[in-house]
């Protein structure tokens, strides 16, 4: 298959349309709205498939929950302030263990804060942003090829333990054009959802619902989840490791900053310093075990974000006071250079 | 032997929450009829509601989904453009519907969502215990209206048959009451009415059920049934306020 020259906004759309979905809802919003638009287009010349834009992102994401139960896969997308808005049902999929993709292409924040990228909704992301106690699994792409790719296995995953599934970019991986190659494809499989709401035909009536008043029930469901949350981070927790095999300084970072983390591990190597990468593409559930190994043979970690230090908490809880764990990190929608962060580097090293 | 009447295939045989004198189980038992009557249990899914309605899911014998506070007629709009063949209601209370969810209410009915809606306005809120409406009428006092609904604090009862029969995409919309056998026939009508727009793929279907609250009304059923024909219907008067039959 040819390699395309695309948008990453545009290549999550595509990407979903082969992964098998069907469905999208969806609230306009910068800087993602390349994806409607292509599915916006797309959608409507393939049979069972259907676009809606929504009257709000509270609609939005509570349409995804009725496509979900209907058995369809369902996606929707946003960017920081709109995803804010879907956590309330986000919290309701959660709780009735219902599959479908949700993107959010993060912008500066809080409140309005701006279009520029940002990784400031990592917290939200991966501690659970709306109420109650769940977890989605969110994926962390750093390029075009790979927000293609991750987009199809969010939805496989999303399908295998039915439960929401984040894929975490920002609003530069949005914009961005690189060359993609949509090798990856996926299908719903409606004989694995049994639980669906598409009518009681022949049987007795599937309810879906995430209210349990007597605490005994609502904790025998808690503990299900709970044991299905295991098993994710048993099975699904992803990372790469760049120059790490006698690194004696880490950098650790996700998304677009790993790539500029590369070009400085390159640029130290060549000046004599050990350096390495160490990218966790799954956040949650985090790669702590990789970390935590890492920190017996590394010096120091230097953790970058576009943010005022989020990871670096769960990369600390990981290396648990076993080596120093330093952090930079730029806000309000600015860029880390890769002098800065090459300077900071340095700093650490010393 | 033949039965004349009996429970609706579309209701399970349990005793129900809803309090003595509740209009709710007359509404249910008025919609179950009807999906019986179509022939679409099989093919039915409803959205319950938060509010007084909350465990309709344990009393509709059809696949349920029990949504968010004012959410239904998202979750709706969800389940039927997946399954455009299927029968789908919501079954909404006046917070749910009037106040929290009036944005998913509203644009809904204005995409014509092809769904059907029993709205249940009590004008409280029942399940939280006896709390202002967006229904409640004025001097109608609550928990949090303990001197009366004020016109210049509250604002005024939002009558929602008549703003959402202004929308084109709405295809029916009645308001009824269920306090004497001839408004239930009447109730009856409307509610059947409304599932043949769906099944016809008419459009938006709304059913305004003005029902008496005896609890946190704080009356006698008696009282309460003779409040609504004589106060509530002051405000919300009833009447088939649009029906696209014979429009076309």
């Amino acid at each position: 298959m040819p390699k395309i020259l695309m948008k990453g906004n545009e290549a999550i759309a595509e990407s979903a349309l082969r992964a098998g979905c069907t469905h999208y809802f969806g609230y306009p919003i910068t800087p993602q709205t390349e994806l409607s638009e292509y599915l916006a287009r797309e959608m409507p010349k393939r049979k069972d498939c259907f676009f809606m834009q929504a009257e709000s992102e509270v609609a939005a994401i509570n349409m995804v929950l009725g496509a979900a139960s209907a058995g369809a896969r369902v996606m929707t997308s946003s960017s920081s302030p709109g995803i804010s808005l879907k956590q309330e049902g986000i919290s309701y999929i959660a709780g009735c263990n219902l599959p479908c993709v949700i993107v959010n292409m993060v912008r500066g924040g809080p409140g309005l804060g701006n279009i520029a990228p940002s990784q400031g909704d990592y917290f939200q992301a991966t501690k659970g942003g709306g109420h109650g106690d769940y977890r989605l699994i969110v994926l962390a792409p750093n390029s075009v090829q790979e927000l293609a790719d991750l987009t199809v296995e969010a939805f496989d995953l999303a399908d295998k333990y039915r439960m929401p599934v984040m894929v975490l970019g920002d609003g530069l991986m949005g914009q961005m054009m690189e060359s993609v190659e949509f090798s990856k494809s996926s299908e719903n499989d409606l004989s694995r959802k049994p639980w669906t709401t598409r009518g009681a035909r022949g049987r007795k009536p599937n309810i879906i619902n995430s209210l349990y008043l007597e605490p005994e029930e609502l904790e025998k469901e808690n503990l299900k989840s709970l044991q299905k949350y295991r098993e994710v981070e048993k099975n699904e927790k992803r990372i790469e490791l760049f120059e790490m095999a006698d690194a004696e300084y880490a950098i650790v970072a996700f998304g677009i900053v790993s790539r500029i983390a590369k070009s400085v591990v390159k640029e130290a190597r060549e000046k004599g310093m050990k350096a390495g990468l160490i990218r966790p593409v799954t956040l949650w559930p985090f790669p702590s075990e990789e970390i935590a190994r890492q920190a017996e043979k590394v010096k120091s970690f230097l953790v970058a974000e576009l943010n005022m230090g989020q990871m670096v908490e769960d990369v600390r809880l990981a290396v648990n006071g076993r080596k120093p764990v330093h952090f930079i990190g730029r806000l309000g929608g600015m860029l880390l250079t890769p002098q800065q962060l090459m300077e900071k580097l340095e700093e650490v090293a010393k | 032997m033949r039965v004349l009447q009996g429970k609706p295939e579309a209701l399970v045989d349990v005793s129900t929450h809803y309090c003595p004198g509740c209009g709710h189980g007359i509404a249910h038992r008025l919609l179950a009829e009807a999906i019986d009557e179509f022939g679409v249990r099989e093919k039915t899914i409803g959205i319950a509601p938060v509010g007084c309605a909350v465990f309709a899911y344990n009393y509709f014998n059809v696949d349920m989904i029990e949504a968010a506070h004012g959410r239904a007629p998202a979750v709706a709009t969800g389940v039927k453009r997946v399954l455009p063949d299927s029968f789908v209601f919501s079954y909404q209370g006046d917070g749910d519907l009037a106040a929290i969810g009036t944005a998913e209410t509203v644009h809904a009915a204005n995409r014509g969502e092809n769904i059907t809606v029993i709205f249940i306005n009590n004008a409280i809120y029942g399940m939280t215990g006896g709390q202002m409406a967006p229904t409640t009428v004025l001097k109608q006092k609550t928990t949090t209206t303990p001197y009366g609904r004020e016109k210049a604090v509250h604002g005024y009862p939002i009558r929602m048959c008549e703003m959402l029969a202004t929308l084109d995409g709405v295809a029916f919309a009645e308001r009824v009451t269920v306090t004497s056998p001839a408004s239930v026939i009447k109730a009856k009508k409307a509610i059947n009415r409304a599932c043949e727009t769906q099944v016809n793929k008419e459009g938006f279907s709304i059913v305004e059920v003005l029902s008496q609250c005896p609890t946190n009304w704080k009356m006698k059923p008696l009282e309460a049934i003779k409040w609504v024909g004589e106060e509530m219907t002051k405000t919300f008067p009833l009447g088939r306020f649009k029906d696209v039959k014979g429009e076309k």
